[in-house]
């Protein structure tokens, strides 16, 4: 059964707040770059810096990060398309570079994002935003901007829709596709961004 | 998919799938210090070279190097290839040692064919006989798409010894999937046994066909594989089938020039119609075959390897009736 945890109202909220925190922990975004982990991760900071510049007037850089080609789990779980790597605008070095990224699970992802980063560079420093934190790490990846803490089980997926790929903003709540329940691999990025 | 055999593995989908991993994996790389993606950690290229070749070997082997797979290169000469090992028992001796992928140059045409069916990793043509070699045309296509912006719609025209030639052959299959539209340029002699049923043109004409084609690829006349003489003298078979200065000039003006090398300059193609800086593609093609290789290698190798027991019931080896007869090489007698 699927439940609505955000609506679009609780989203737009949401990603005001974390701007907010954003602007206070950044100095007012000085030297501060977003970028965006593919596929799901990437309009997030669109709409982040969209409002920052809404609240002072400061425009952060956007970029995008395929971290496909670092990821430890191919092996498990297939080879997939790989999508577009886009430095910001300025690139990462000595920039504070925030992740961001839908959904924060296992941690891997992360972990492969920081992998990837490497290769665009020496940021000064990194942090970690998300929509929404689920639980269940398997690493120590903890985030610095967390949009809504949802306790969840591994039998249960989250889906973040966002209006531009999905013509709504929500939080969706909804039982793991069969089969894919087993600990730790029940994300997939396949199935429409389900994590 | 788990080998990458003959063009024709692959449909619309696919190839378009190879070429836009090959697009990322040269804007992954470019630019950067250090050229290494850790991808492909841990898996084991066997490049298996049982005939000469320059740009595919080291092409394939920098392509699994960039990925951080480990590589070993091999080749007959210098090898118990020389000792009269067969094409089998070669097999074997790399399936024991545990590759995950083995890269076959051979000058027998269906060489890698039987070789997928003796190991349990993937198998790549790198270039059989006279039959064919997808790496390449995959590459041709990946350096048409980026110099013409498309390949669906193109007009090919392919020059030179098809008879003897695997990169047209795999080029006629893989260009014809992505929609481009092949003519064929040879004298009569260098055109295979039922070419007519081949998805291409075929015309004996080359001034003719030159000014509606948008790329142009000359073959290399294969003089290695030509026991009789398919034409009276190299002379005039450059002056019918040769590109020239004056044959260039035919050309559409943003019209290119391709060549897989390697170029018998003077004979097939004129070397300054070669070195043409704004037409010909000649160097391009062999940067962007990297790119188009490291594609492949992720593309079947990324995944879970039919080598992991824990994700297959455990596998039989191989098929016991085929552990038997020993094709492949014939087994010379021993010299060493």
């Amino acid at each position: 059964m699927t439940r609505a945890l955000l609506d679009a109202a609780n989203v737009a909220r949401v990603v005001d707040r974390m701007a907010h925190q954003l602007l206070e922990k950044t100095g007012g975004g000085r030297d501060t770059v977003l970028l965006g982990i593919q596929t799901r991760g990437v309009p997030l900071p669109r709409a982040l810096a969209a409002r920052v510049r809404a609240f002072e007037d400061v425009d952060l850089p956007v970029g995008t990060l395929d971290v496909t080609l670092h990821r430890d789990d191919l092996r498990l779980r297939g080879v997939r398309p790989l999508a577009e790597t886009e430095e910001p605008p300025g690139g990462v070095d000595g920039k504070l570079v925030v992740l961001v990224d839908d959904v924060l699970y296992s941690g891997r992802t992360v972990r492969a994002a920081l992998d990837a980063l490497r290769d665009l560079g020496r940021p000064r420093a990194v942090q970690l935003a998300v929509l929404v934190d689920r639980g269940h790490r398997e690493l120590p990846i903890r985030a610095d901007y967390v949009g809504k803490n949802l306790p969840t089980s591994h039998a249960e997926t989250v889906r973040v829709l966002v209006s531009e790929v999905d013509g709504r903003d929500a939080v969706l709540l909804e039982p793991a596709p069969t089969g894919s329940a087993r600990a730790g691999q029940a994300r997939s990025g396949a199935a429409g961004g389900a994590r | 998919m788990r080998h990458l055999l003959s063009a024709a593995d692959l449909g619309r989908d696919d190839a378009l799938a190879v070429l836009d991993t090959a697009e990322r994996m040269e804007s992954a790389i470019a630019g950067r210090e250090v050229k290494k993606l850790p991808t492909l950690r841990g898996r084991t290229v066997v490049n298996l070279f049982f005939e000469d070749s320059t740009r595919t070997r080291t092409s394939f082997e920098l392509a699994a190097k960039r990925l951080s797979a480990d590589v070993v290169t091999f080749s007959a000469k210098g090898s118990s290839v020389s000792k009269g090992e067969s094409l089998k028992d070669t097999a074997l001796t790399l399936e024991a040692m545990g590759s995950d992928a083995v890269v076959v140059r051979h000058s027998m045409s269906g060489a890698p064919h039987r070789l997928a069916g003796w190991v349990r990793g993937s198998v790549v043509n790198a270039g059989d006989g006279t039959h064919e070699h997808p790496t390449q045309a995959l590459l041709d296509a990946y350096t048409m798409r980026r110099r013409l912006g498309r390949v669906d719609g193109l007009r090919v025209t392919i020059v030179g010894d098809v008879l003897h030639s695997r990169v047209a052959r795999s080029n006629v299959l893989l260009l014809a999937t992505l929609g481009a539209e092949v003519t064929l340029v040879a004298p009569p002699t260098l055109l295979p046994v039922g070419v007519e049923a081949w998805p291409a043109a075929v015309s004996y004409d080359l001034d003719a066909s030159l000014p509606k084609a948008d790329a142009v690829m000359m073959l290399r006349v294969q003089r290695e594989r030509m026991g009789d003489s398919y034409f009276p003298s190299a002379r005039e078979y450059s002056r019918r089938y040769g590109l020239d200065r004056r044959r260039l000039a035919l050309l559409p003006d943003d019209a290119i020039v391709m060549h897989a090398g390697p170029m018998n300059r003077g004979m097939e193609i004129a070397a300054e119609v070669a070195d043409d800086p704004r037409r010909s593609t000649i160097v391009e093609q062999v940067s962007n075959g990297v790119s188009v290789r490291m594609a492949v290698l992720y593309l079947l190798l990324g995944g879970p390897s039919p080598r992991d027991p824990s994700l297959l019931g455990a596998p039989s080896p191989r098929d016991p009736a085929l552990l038997g007869g020993g094709a492949g090489t014939v087994p010379r007698r021993r010299r060493a």
